[in-house]
């Protein structure tokens, strides 16, 4: 593969300049044409990446039903005051049976559909696992290419796995619900491993209070201060408890760490948004003064260029006669006893090496 | 990949004031189950807001259920939208009660095929298909 601007078909460069002229509807196509890996995307995508990134990506991760989808709106919302151009990624689940798909994640938006300020694209995952669609990075990619300050992308939220959106975004805001149970379940998931922000959402429904003191002891357990806002004995004046987790809404940061904040929010009211929306804030200041930015940066651009090694070397392989024949010989010796699918693979994979000339 | 292992995109859309999405939900679900990866955004919408969730989803068809009786305000404006939007390469198509003149004066105005009451969905999945398979690709 040979990627330049140069390969774009006629298509592709009158789709690029109606991308670049800023038209809706040439972003809508450029997503369809990376989503379904279309012959010339890679170009595509190579040409209009070219000007670096700009946009501020934050990822939403939680159960189904905890709100992702009404908090995203109300987020979008708070951007749009701020002249901030905004686009959305929804991603939702593939039948494994049908491989058709419901994607409903706009109904929670309709309050955005017409502003043009706004672009919402729904994806399916199509049979990848990890919370993502196959292709989100790169949606999102061409979003950051077609102009967005930011991007709020939404996870499907069924899984116990979404750990793909620590790839996709710079902060990574995991919502839940008092219904969500207790912290150890957030345990459980890798939920803890992957938040830069803790949100409690429909945050008036009882068991709310319960789940946040979990929540932050949790994180403490695992920065090290189990113990600083437990009691030291029972029976212990309950309204000072209280008092002290007042004090613990402003968590300071330590040690160069992050503290990461838990909150509450009720999406429907929009209670506890601008809460939240200074949390973002202040993770991402952190993020630029403490390098992390810089580092997370370059892990995903690392994550991105081996994706693509990886995509290109098993289109590769598998489109070689040379190895199709390899692999049938394969599958007689193997059936006849003479060999193993170890032994049919490296004489594959040396086949591979031995005739790679100029990719593609 | 090629073209025909491609998803067929759907826009499902409830527009108008009426509250009755009973048969918007079956197509969708039935939709679903064809293997076609379909976009529900609700009751209540606008042409405006259809034709910008058609756009931004970069969706091959529209299926509008209307049964309000507005139908024939409601479909030459999603349609002329679609076009002034550069979509006219998307199929407008959709279903309710809908008398028969009514129906062949929207067909005429480049509007695809309309369903009544009492439609298998099955047949209005074939419809799509057979559609898609030979539409004239740019």
């Amino acid at each position: 593969m040979h990627v330049s601007e140069n390969r774009l078909s006629v298509t592709h460069t009158r789709l690029l300049d109606q991308f670049r002229g800023g038209k809706p509807l040439a972003l809508a196509r450029a997503i369809s044409l990376v989503e379904n890996q279309r012959e010339g995307f890679q170009d595509f995508l190579h040409t209009v990446l070219a000007t670096g990134s700009r946009t501020r990506r934050i990822g939403f991760t939680g159960p189904p039903g905890a709100g992702k989808s009404s908090l995203v709106a109300e987020l979008a919302r708070a951007y749009r005051q701020a002249d901030e151009h905004v686009g959305i990624v929804a991603v939702d689940p593939t039948s494994p049976y049908s491989g058709g798909a419901l994607l409903g994640d706009r109904i929670r938006m309709n309050e955005l559909a017409t502003d043009p300020g706004i672009f919402i694209r729904s994806m399916a995952t199509r049979g990848s696992l990890g919370g993502l669609a196959a292709t989100t990075k790169e949606v999102i990619d061409l979003m950051d290419a077609f102009g967005f300050e930011r991007v709020l992308v939404e996870t499907v939220g069924v899984g116990q796995t979404e750990l793909e959106i620590t790839a996709a975004a710079d902060t990574v805001v995991v919502v839940l619900v008092p219904e969500s149970g207790d912290a150890i379940q957030a345990m459980k998931a890798g939920l803890m491993e992957i938040a830069d922000v803790f949100v409690i959402n429909k945050a008036d429904r009882p068991g709310a209070d319960r789940l946040l003191r979990e929540i932050r002891q949790a994180i403490h357990l695992r920065t090290g201060h189990a113990l600083s806002d437990v009691p030291a004995h029972h029976g212990v004046d309950l309204s000072r408890m209280m008092k002290k987790e007042a004090t613990e809404d402003a968590p300071a940061p330590h040690e160069g760490g992050w503290q990461i904040p838990v909150l509450k929010t009720t999406a429907q009211t929009g209670e506890g948004v601008p809460e939240l929306l200074a949390a973002i804030v202040d993770h991402r200041t952190w993020l630029e003064e403490s390098g992390e930015l810089v580092r997370r940066r370059r892990l995903r651009a690392r994550g991105r260029v081996s994706d693509v090694v990886d995509r290109e070397l098993h289109r590769l392989a598998w489109a070689s006669p040379e190895v199709q024949d390899r692999m049938a010989r394969g599958l007689d010796d193997i059936q006849e006893g003479r060999g193993t699918p170890y032994s049919v693979a490296d004489t594959i994979l040396r086949a591979l090496l031995k005739d790679r000339g100029p990719l593609r | 990949m090629t073209e025909s292992d491609q998803k067929i995109r759907v826009l499902v859309a409830k527009p108008g004031l009426d509250g009755h999405d009973r048969g918007a939900k079956v197509i969708a679900s039935a939709f679903r189950d064809a293997g076609f990866e379909v976009i529900y955004t609700g009751l209540h919408q606008t042409p405006e807001m259809i034709v910008s969730a058609a756009v931004q989803e970069d969706v091959d068809v529209v299926a509008m259920s209307v049964l309000s009786g507005a139908h024939m305000t409601l479909f030459p404006r999603v349609k002329k939208l679609l076009d002034e939007a550069g979509a006219d390469d998307v199929l407008l198509t959709g279903g309710g009660i809908i008398p028969e003149d009514d129906v062949a004066t929207l067909e005429a105005q480049g509007i695809g095929r309309l369903f009544g009451p009492g439609t298998a969905t099955t047949d209005a999945i074939a419809y799509i298909r057979e559609w898609y398979a030979s539409r004239e690709l740019v």
